[in-house]
């Protein structure tokens, strides 16, 4: 009796304890002491993720000299100012960088690289173009660090962490089991119960994300702050996922005690800000466009494009590649070709 | 000596099993003859039965197995009838209130219409509970205390789901009926209104939490220390204190300066537990109706400390009206 009471405890303490993650934690210290602004780490997961997010060496730079990519070659549209040298060294790098196993095959028709008949070609570019436009018009995001193909694609012909509507659970239409959109285990929003599409909204749409109030009382009439609970779900599941993308907890930006206020925040709520808005830029100025472009198998259940999020370039790092500024390799990538 | 460092209950005394008091006429039978199980008694009393059903009883059942089946085939639904599923996920599943837009109309039933007619059944089913707690405690000559103490979680109860969304002006601000999606309503609404923990009722309801543990732990600890001199005879004890009593009451004086009697840590331990939810449902009912942000009303009241901030100072960037 006594043995089998101690093998029970003994295993209930196993089951216990395998809920936990193994030490060390290492705390680091953001803000004043005693306000809880801090990030935890543990070195095990950090040199894993570390890892993962290796840059790849830059070739060497081309001479600028010599004729134009454009003169040369026909049906360049982006990249045509850059000579012959230095536009093939960006072509073997995209090549690298987004189809290492393909090829140049797998956006241009070998026999003839100038047509446009592969619906790759097209795509890729619109992502420079894209890539571009993040680096000289969203600096207070980006900074100086940029981005390149890579920053996303890690030698994937598909960046891992893009995004889709969510398709309709089966019977949608019937009379039990509305799942009001949330209530159902998902990545998206870190397998809470959250909303589990909190990008439609806010990464697509520009819904209100803020739902604090700036008064201590509730306000009457034009002065009420109309934000639901519910409403609050939505925004919660929205940062749950930027948090899960950057590897972070939440006072790597905010003061918790008091969510919203800007003055107690850290700075890096402010680059966050702006991710948010050039998200929402990419996704309805880039990729959505480009729906008609995609053959039907490289779309959503709800025949919508892939699109991006926070952790399409973060994967899991606080800045994607931990900052490796990859773009100052690749210059023609820094600013918007002249049309 | 050591026959009193048991964990569990380590006298169980047998006599011939017995009913109970006799009821009086129109009230139903018993249900069920009474028996033994030895192990049930290590715990607690080791005779199960009968029970009594009674009218109360058997409608508070009707009304919570309705509830109950509502939320439960609405979540089997939700996983489009796959039982696999429905285990899997049965933590996040939910039966969740209408949207906002509906405000407190009468939804269709599969936007919130459930919940509702869920609502009304659960909340039916635990006032009929309460009503047979309250006619059984009477019906055998007791005080009524576990009654009102039950009424004080329905009212916390009543608040979270009822009284609230109706101050508010819409059913979506009550909770969903879900194990994980209740606790995410708790973090929401604690991040909409600026920080429950700012609340002061809040706050009080966690000191009666942990106060009422704490007299637990205070209490049962003492008595099974004072087993030994017969204290577990507390009732005989309140009146005619014997050494057990009086050995508890120094154990306190000496370490602490102060005890309660073998009367009063029942009134200590009843208050304690009734006030955890009574002061919450205040704090919850005045959450959106009267404050909307609780961090900023602590401010306002100067109970928040100021740190010094960092620098530069962050600014919002929506009020530089810079592009994009």
């Amino acid at each position: 009796m006594k043995m089998i009471f101690k093998l029970a405890l003994s295993l209930a303490t196993a089951v216990l304890l395998s809920g936990c993650e193994r030490p060390p934690i290492e705390v680091v210290q953001t803000g004043f002491r005693g306000t809880g602004m801090e990030q935890i780490y543990n070195p095990r997961t950090l040199a894993k993720q570390a890892a993962l997010n290796q840059a790849p060496i830059a070739a060497e730079a081309a001479s600028a000299d010599g004729p134009k990519a454009s003169q040369v070659y026909q049906n360049v549209k982006v990249l045509g100012d850059l000579s012959v040298g230095q536009f093939n060294r960006q072509m073997a790098a995209i090549t690298q960088w987004v189809a290492p196993d393909q090829g140049c095959a797998y956006c241009h028709n070998v026999q003839n690289f100038a047509e446009d008949v592969k619906y790759t070609k097209v795509v890729a570019r619109r992502m420079i173009q894209m890539t571009q436009k993040v680096n000289q018009d969203w600096k207070p995001h980006v900074a100086e660090t940029g981005v390149t193909c890579y920053t996303c694609h890690r030698g994937n012909n598909i960046p891992t962490q893009v995004w889709t509507a969510p398709k309709d659970r089966l019977y949608a239409n019937s009379l039990l089991g509305d799942l009001a959109g949330q209530n159902i285990a998902t990545k998206a929003a870190g397998l809470t119960s959250l909303p589990s599409d909190p990008f439609t909204p806010y990464l697509m749409g520009a819904q209100p994300i803020r739902v604090n109030s700036n008064t201590a009382m509730t306000g009457v009439g034009a002065y009420a702050n109309r934000a639901s609970t519910k409403q609050a779900e939505h925004t919660y599941s929205l940062m749950v996922h930027m948090s899960e993308s950057l590897g972070v907890n939440c006072s790597y930006c905010h003061n918790t005690r008091n969510f919203q206020s800007w003055e107690e925040s850290r700075p890096q709520r402010v680059t966050a800000w702006y991710g948010i808005r050039m998200a929402r830029e990419l996704n309805n100025d880039y990729m959505t466009p480009l729906t008609d472009t995609f053959p039907p198998h490289r779309l959503g259940p709800k025949g919508d494009v892939q699109k991006v999020n926070c952790s399409t370039c973060h994967q899991g790092a606080f800045k994607p590649l931990y900052g490796a500024a990859m773009a100052k390799d690749y210059p023609e990538l820094q600013v918007s070709a002249k049309p | 000596m050591a026959q009193y460092q048991n964990l569990f209950t380590s006298v169980q005394p047998v006599g011939p099993l017995h009913d109970g008091v006799e009821l009086p006429r129109g009230d139903f039978k018993r249900i069920g003859k009474p028996f033994l199980v030895h192990l049930f008694g290590r715990l607690g009393n080791a005779q199960i039965g009968p029970i009594y059903l009674g009218t109360l009883g058997l409608a508070s059942l009707i009304f919570g197995m309705a509830a109950f089946n509502i939320i439960g085939f609405n979540m089997l639904a939700s996983v489009d009838w796959n039982p696999i599923q429905f285990i899997r996920q049965l933590f996040w599943l939910a039966l969740e209130p209408p949207a906002p837009a509906y405000g407190l109309s009468i939804p269709p039933l599969q936007q919130g219409g459930w919940w509702l007619i869920t609502g009304f059944m659960l909340t039916m089913s635990i006032l009929l509970w309460w009503a047979r707690t309250y006619r059984r405690a009477r019906q055998l000559g007791l005080g009524t205390h576990v009654a009102w103490a039950y009424a004080a979680a329905i009212w916390l109860y009543l608040v979270c789901g009822f009284f609230r969304p109706i101050m508010m002006g819409s059913w979506s601000e009550a909770v969903p009926f879900g194990v994980f999606p209740h606790l995410d309503w708790v973090s929401a609404i604690s991040l909409r209104y600026g920080n429950l923990f700012y609340n002061p009722f809040h706050a009080l309801s966690i000191v009666f939490l942990y106060g009422s543990v704490l007299l637990f732990a205070m209490h049962g600890a003492t008595i099974l220390a004072v087993t030994r001199y017969g204290g577990e005879r507390e009732i005989e004890q309140i009146v005619d204190r014997g050494t057990a009593s009086e050995r508890a009451g120094l154990f306190w004086r000496w370490t602490m300066g102060f005890n309660a009697t073998m009367e009063s840590i029942h009134r200590w331990a009843w208050w304690f537990a009734v006030l955890c939810p009574l002061v919450g449902g205040i704090g919850i009912l005045l959450t959106g109706t009267v404050v909307d942000n609780w961090y900023l009303w602590s401010v306002k009241h100067h109970v928040v400390p100021a740190y010094p901030l960092g620098s530069p100072v962050v600014v919002d960037p929506a009020i530089l009206g810079v592009k994009p």
